[in-house]
């Protein structure tokens, strides 16, 4: 369970946003300051090898957009920082089984240039889209995005809807999960000590399938977002929709998948009173706090706004309209 | 303390550098190597006011540590023009007067340049949203965009 | 001194040439603050308060000191305490007390992000790591954000010793308000008595900052003769050479600044804040020191402008005529006092030629830093709410906003209500144009709206100096003691000073002399630069014209009378009756060192006579009523700058002035937890536009020129940030018929007005 007062933290962030008073000291021993190191394994093995060496003092560095940041401020003060930039499995999009896998240290820029991922999963590349600007998609990872469990990460509720598989490897080897089962609250995953994400599987999906990621920022770009809305559902050969999950990020403690949101569209045409019920099942969802990105009711009511939307966009796609 | 001794290439010159660990790309090029036409604007990627090209990625380097430009193509606003000659865009930025204070030309002209170089022919909008990583508090970006849209057009030899 | 206006054909003036300082911004070689090195130099950090208010006990810095690397460390106790002292310091008024706790803490901290203590060290990270182990003990104290919570009677005090100025009889009590002033015109009783429609609103506004992309550094040297070097951005290195002297107690001859090129500035870099630190660092230190600040740093410590609350009350008449207007202005001014509301309270409705007028404007402490001027400071918070109610107004009477707004628009003649009567404006002529303007009758579409606002600003002018060198080819030198603060200013001076000479723009090579280059020179603040600048370098070619023609006289042998300088040479004067042959500036350099010597022209004047700018400006908007989210459509500014030296550079300025008061009206806003912590103190979530979020903005350049100026300059910098806060929620209201009274127009509180107002006709 999250303590509680780690909750009354400012938590929607672009990173885990700990108040400034708590800087840690890196002053170790007298007034001697300890260096940080830096490895950049080529291999799996080595990486896990020097991870679980370190004791968790170590830091998977992938392209740093969330741990410079971090380090800068004194946030955190991690002794190794393992570069994983150079192990291939990282590194690579394949199609695998009809669907795509892609290395966890992709950087967000060379997924959107990948036209076989934006044809098959254009929600996915939308919500990689919104990662900052042109310059930090050059650098930041879905991986990244993923491991710093930030609930207002853009990608991950998209990779939710799409019913996303995280490979995680570690010293007791390799596991295969739904990415949904990664973020464990702000700043905090699932993944076990000395473990790190290889690569994340976008399925196979049925004809006539759409998906779509919307965000609402006060601004245009160069924003996190107060509301993340992903929303990928499948349509029979009648226009009904006969699967569908709904994510929303940025309104709880971690990105949530919706059953109850996806409910109102399964078995529906997807028409102007299901998506009323779709946007009122994702407002009561969510359980928001107030930050200075926004108030609970504006998360609460734009979440249903955003997660309508989506739908629309995602209906059209499945029906090939866009 | 001990650094990394980085060797890299930066704007078609083999470079040599040391850093600690926790320095960025930003600090090794400024403080290093003197290169201090890229700027710092705010350190956390917010401002794109440390624009490079690294391999050919448009990064800011304030977001890059020194280690990791090992065995890099680094590019920098110091490298844009060829010679004598300015680079198209650089000659449109002061046509169109897209530059008061100037703290954010640098890296306004790099991240155009890499726009141009995939898109000869952006629409205004599509400037728009690939400059948004790059703020400028004087211009009101009117005259930049007007210099990226003309400077396209000359390139395009339109 | 002013310089009548003469009308006269214009080569230079009025085109558009390359900026002198293009070419290195473009290649990455212009020198800012940050990109100077000295060798042996130190880096030196600030120690920063975590808490909004509180007591110092004690500062412990044993430890710091010893860390190896460590080369000196300041705090309170090296610098002396000042009696209250006041001076200029751009549009803003400093006192010296305020200014040496607020560059380093003495017997409180105000807030959040104030200095404690400063360290130089061989690299950063050691400066980092030594700021980690100073001890500071603190006795937090009950702090106030708030400019209402804090004017209340029982709210926490800030200083003991502040009692409000300006009211009678003296107060026995101490209290925020450090100063109320009252500006009145007529009677407002009367008026009223005469209004058959009133209106009164309260309206508030957030403090935003300036939001330059280059953050203050500086690098000091003090050498061991007791002579100070210092290289900063500044927007006025003699204005900062006055107060490092009086701050560091030293003679003004032993201090030379040199202002690099600025990264931007907007009121923003007028104030001292580092330097005096680097400097005392560097004396104690024997080495070199350079402080460059964090953007976190930017945001916490230093001047935002005031966030305010504004009551508007005016009354009209049916066909439209204003018979009375009122207005108090609350104002933040920070931890210390001094904002804009002084400023603020004359611009409140000097657009309007009015009978009946009082303004009471309120300076309040407050635990926020200390605010700094930002372009036409103060003025853009009051006409938000003057513009607002007027906007009702003409929409009550079913009168054309424009034309309610001609209908009351001062003229040449009309009687301000702080004082001047106003010269030839050009308000009418933009308010006529803005109205003949295609934008103005665009069709809008649903969820679309078009609002009007107007600005004023006085624009100043003040002690100014300059140089200009004949070289021995014929070229000109122009040294001028204004900042450029990237306005364009060594241009457009250079234009002026070859226009005068009648040669190539090329040929005149502008040069922002340090402080030793010339005399004193006020800081480029008020919109003054290319109008006082432009003056000074216009008396100093005249001058070394003079000089230019009794040279001539000297070498042709004729009279001095009989030598005139036209069209860039010195020839027989008309009516002179005197013939010769006529000398090219050129030539007469080329004989300057065996005829009398080199020739410079000089001018040290007190520029006065600095015309009004008027502004007019449309804003189109569309309002997302799901999510509160305002989209910029389209935006027109129509501004009288009285003679365009450079257009491109007015543009500049109308659009760079535009985009920050759509900022200002968007998003950016300071937001401070409940423990008076500054939570959002970077480019983040600190929202200033970005490209994406802004169209083209369409400029009109109104002429009306000045007639105390030799090309009829105005000024131009400020005018355009002042209406867009209102234009804007203006068009919103026009939009979707609900009327914002807060700013920013976020989109939560946009939807949560949006939501109030459903309730309210649901409820009729
Ligand atoms: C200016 C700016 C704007 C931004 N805007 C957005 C935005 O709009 N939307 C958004 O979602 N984010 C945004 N971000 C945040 C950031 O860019 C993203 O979260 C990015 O995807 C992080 O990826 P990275 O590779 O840079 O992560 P890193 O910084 O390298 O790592 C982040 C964290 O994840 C861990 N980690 C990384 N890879 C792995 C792995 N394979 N296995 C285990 N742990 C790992 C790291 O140890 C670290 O704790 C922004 C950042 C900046 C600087
Ligand atoms: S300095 Fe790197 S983005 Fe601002
Ligand atoms: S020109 Fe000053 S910030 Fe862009």
């Amino acid at each position: 369970m999250l303590a509680s007062h780690r909750l009354s933290l400012a938590w929607i962030g672009r990173g885990v946003e700990i108040e400034r008073k708590f800087v840690p000291c890196t002053i170790k021993k007298g007034s001697e300051m300890i260096e940080m190191r830096y490895e950049a394994p080529r291999t799996l093995k080595a990486a896990v090898a020097l991870l679980a060496a370190a004791n968790g003092r170590a830091k998977v560095l992938a392209g740093g957009t969330d741990l410079l940041i971090q380090m800068r401020s004194g946030r955190i003060d991690p002794e190794l920082l393992i570069d994983v930039k150079c192990i291939p499995e990282l590194r690579t999009i394949a199609e695998e089984k009809g669907g795509y896998r892609f290395g966890a240290a992709v950087s967000a820029m060379e997924l959107v240039e990948h036209e076989g991922l934006a044809r098959m999963w254009p929600g996915v590349i939308d919500a990689v889209k919104l990662i900052g600007s042109i310059q930090v998609k050059g650098r930041a990872t879905v991986g990244g995005n993923l491991c710093n469990a930030s609930p207002a990460a853009d990608s991950v509720p998209a990779l939710v809807a799409a019913g996303a598989l995280a490979r995680i490897i570690g010293p007791g080897g390799r596991r295969e999960v739904p990415v949904e089962e990664i973020p464990a609250g702000p700043g905090l995953t699932s993944l076990r000590a000395g473990e790190m994400v290889v690569s994340i599987l976008l399925p196979k999906r049925p004809q006539r399938s759409g998906d779509a990621y919307l965000r609402f920022t006060p601004r245009t770009e160069m924003d996190i977002a107060v509301v993340g809305a992903g929303v990928n559902l499948t349509l029979n050969a009648k226009g009904v929709c006969s699967r569908a999950r709904v994510s929303l990020g940025a309104v709880a403690e971690r990105v949530l998948l919706l059953p109850d949101a996806a409910a109102a569209l399964i078995g529906q045409r997807v028409d102007a009173a299901a998506l009323e019920r779709l946007a009122a099942a994702a407002s009561a969802a969510c359980r928001p706090i107030d930050d200075k990105r926004g108030t609970k009711e504006y998360r609460i009511k734009v979440a249903g706004v955003m997660a309508r939307r989506a739908a629309q966009i995602a209906v059209k796609r499945a029906k090939g309209e866009v | 303390m001990s650094k990394h001794r980085v060797t890299a290439t930066v704007n078609g010159d083999a470079v040599e550098f040391l850093c600690e660990t926790g320095e960025t790309l930003l600090e090794a090029l400024r403080d290093e190597l003197q290169l201090t036409g890229t700027k710092e604007g705010c350190g956390t990627g917010d401002c794109g006011a440390c624009s490079v090209m690294l391999d050919g990625r448009l990064v800011c380097s304030c977001l890059v540590l020194g280690v990791e430009a090992q065995g890099k193509t680094i590019e920098t606003v110091e490298g844009m023009a060829k010679g004598d000659e300015l680079h198209p865009l650089q000659r449109k930025f002061l046509e169109h007067a897209a530059l008061q204070c100037g703290i954010c030309t640098p890296g306004m002209l790099i991240s155009a340049r890499a726009l141009l170089e995939r898109n000869p022919d952006p629409t205004e909008e599509e400037v728009r949203y690939w400059l948004a990583g790059n703020l400028c508090r004087c211009t009101g970006y009117h005259k930049i965009v007007e210099a990226v849209l003309d400077a396209a057009r000359e390139m395009r030899g339109a | 001194m002013t310089v009548k206006y003469q009308e006269k054909p214009l080569k230079i003036v009025g085109t558009r040439p390359l900026r002198p300082d293009g070419v290195d911004k473009v290649t990455g070689r212009a020198r800012y603050a940050a990109d100077y090195n000295l060798p042996g130099q130190l880096i030196g950090k600030v120690l920063r308060s975590p808490h909004a208010h509180a007591r110092i006990k004690s500062i412990d810095t044993s430890k710091a000191a010893a860390l190896p690397g460590v080369k000196a460390l300041v705090t309170r106790d090296d610098f002396a305490d000042m009696p209250v002292e006041y001076a200029a310091s751009g549009e803003l008024t400093i006192n010296f007390r305020d200014v040496t706790r607020n560059m380093m803490a003495r017997e409180k901290v105000f807030y959040d992000g104030h200095p404690v203590a400063a360290v130089a060290a061989t690299s950063a990270s050691i400066a980092r790591e030594a700021l980690k182990l100073i001890k500071v003990e603190y006795e937090v104290l009950p702090h106030v954000i708030d400019v209402l919570e804090a004017m209340k009677p029982d709210a926490p005090l800030l200083h003991e010793h502040q009692f409000t100025d300006g009211v009678t009889p003296k107060p026995d009590k101490p209290s925020n308000v450090a100063k109320r002033m009252v500006f009145a015109l007529g009677s407002l009783e009367e008026g009223f008595k005469q209004a058959d429609l009133v209106i009164e609103r309260e309206f508030n506004t957030k403090p935003v900052h300036q939001g330059y992309i280059e953050p203050q550094a500086c690098v000091a040297s003090y050498t061991e003769d007791g002579q100070v070097e210092l290289w900063t951005g500044t927007q006025g290195h003699f204005v900062f050479r006055a107060q490092l002297a009086k701050v560091l107690q030293m003679d003004v001859s032993k201090i030379r600044v040199t202002a690099t090129e600025l990264g931007g500035g907007f009121g923003g870099k007028n104030n001292i804040y580092n330097e005096p630190l680097a400097i005392a660092l560097s004396r104690k230190s024997h080495r070199p020191v350079k402080m460059v600040m964090t953007r976190e740093e930017v945001f916490r410590a230093t001047g935002p402008t005031s966030g305010a609350n504004v009551k508007i009350k005016m009354g009209c008449t049916r066909d439209g005529r204003i018979t009375a207007a009122d207005a108090e202005l609350n104002f933040q001014a920070g931890a210390f006092a001094g904002s804009s509301v002084g400023m603020a309270s004359m611009c409140t409705f000097t657009r309007y030629d009015l009978d009946n007028v009082r303004v009471v404007g309120n300076d309040v402490t407050v635990n926020r830093p200390k605010v700094a001027a930002y372009r036409a400071p103060g003025a853009p918070i009051a006409v938000f709410g003057v513009e607002s109610v007027i906007d009702e107004m003409a929409r009550k009477l079913g009168i054309d906003p424009i034309d309610f707004r001609l209908k009351n628009a001062a003229k040449e003649g009309t009687q301000t209500y702080y004082g001047p009567t106003l010269g030839p404006i050009g308000f009418v002529e933009t308010l006529n144009r803005a109205k003949a303007h295609p934008n103005y009758r665009l069709p809008l579409g649903p969820d679309q709206g078009r609002g009007i606002a107007t600005g004023f600003w006085f624009n100043i002018g003040k002690e100014t100096s300059s140089t200009v060198h004949v070289n021995e080819d014929g070229t000109v030198t122009l040294i001028i003691g204004i900042v450029d603060v990237a306005g364009g200013t060594r241009a457009t001076m250079a234009m002026m000073v070859a226009e005068e000479f009648g040669i190539d723009y090329d040929k005149v090579r502008p040069v922002v002399g340090d402080t030793s280059a010339l005399g004193f020179n006020f800081i480029t603040a008020g919109s003054r630069g290319t109008f006082a600048g432009g003056m000074a370098a216009v008396l100093a070619a005249r001058d070394a014209m003079e000089k230019l023609c009794r040279r001539v006289a000297r070498i042709r042998d004729v009279p001095p009378e009989a030598v005139a300088w036209k069209d860039g040479r010195a020839q027989p004067a008309e009516g002179s009756g005197t013939q010769f042959k006529p000398m090219s500036l050129e030539e007469i350099a080329r004989e300057a060192g065996r005829t009398g010597g080199t020739i410079s022209g000089h001018s040290e004047i007190n520029a006065e006579g600095a015309g009004p700018g008027f502004g007019t400006h449309i804003a189109d908007v569309e309002v997302d009523r799901e999510t509160g989210s305002i989209k910029i459509l389209r935006y027109t500014i129509v501004q009288d700058v009285g003679k365009a030296i450079h257009p491109a550079y007015v543009e500049g300025q109308f659009e760079g002035g535009a985009v920050q008061g759509i900022g200002w009206a968007l998003n950016e806003e300071y937001v401070y937890g409940a423990d008076g912590v500054l939570q959002n103190p970077g480019f983040l979530d600190y929202r200033v536009p970005v490209a994406s979020d802004v169209p083209f903005i369409d400029s009109v350049i109104v002429e009306v020129p000045n007639p105390n100026h030799p090309y009829g300059v105005r000024g131009c910098g400020e005018v355009p940030i002042i209406a867009p806060m209102a234009a804007i929620s203006n068009a919103v209201e026009n939009a979707i018929g609900v009327r914002l009274r807060e700013q920013p127009m976020s989109p939560p509180r946009v939807l949560k007005a949006i939501e109030a107002a459903a309730l309210a006709t649901t409820q009729d």
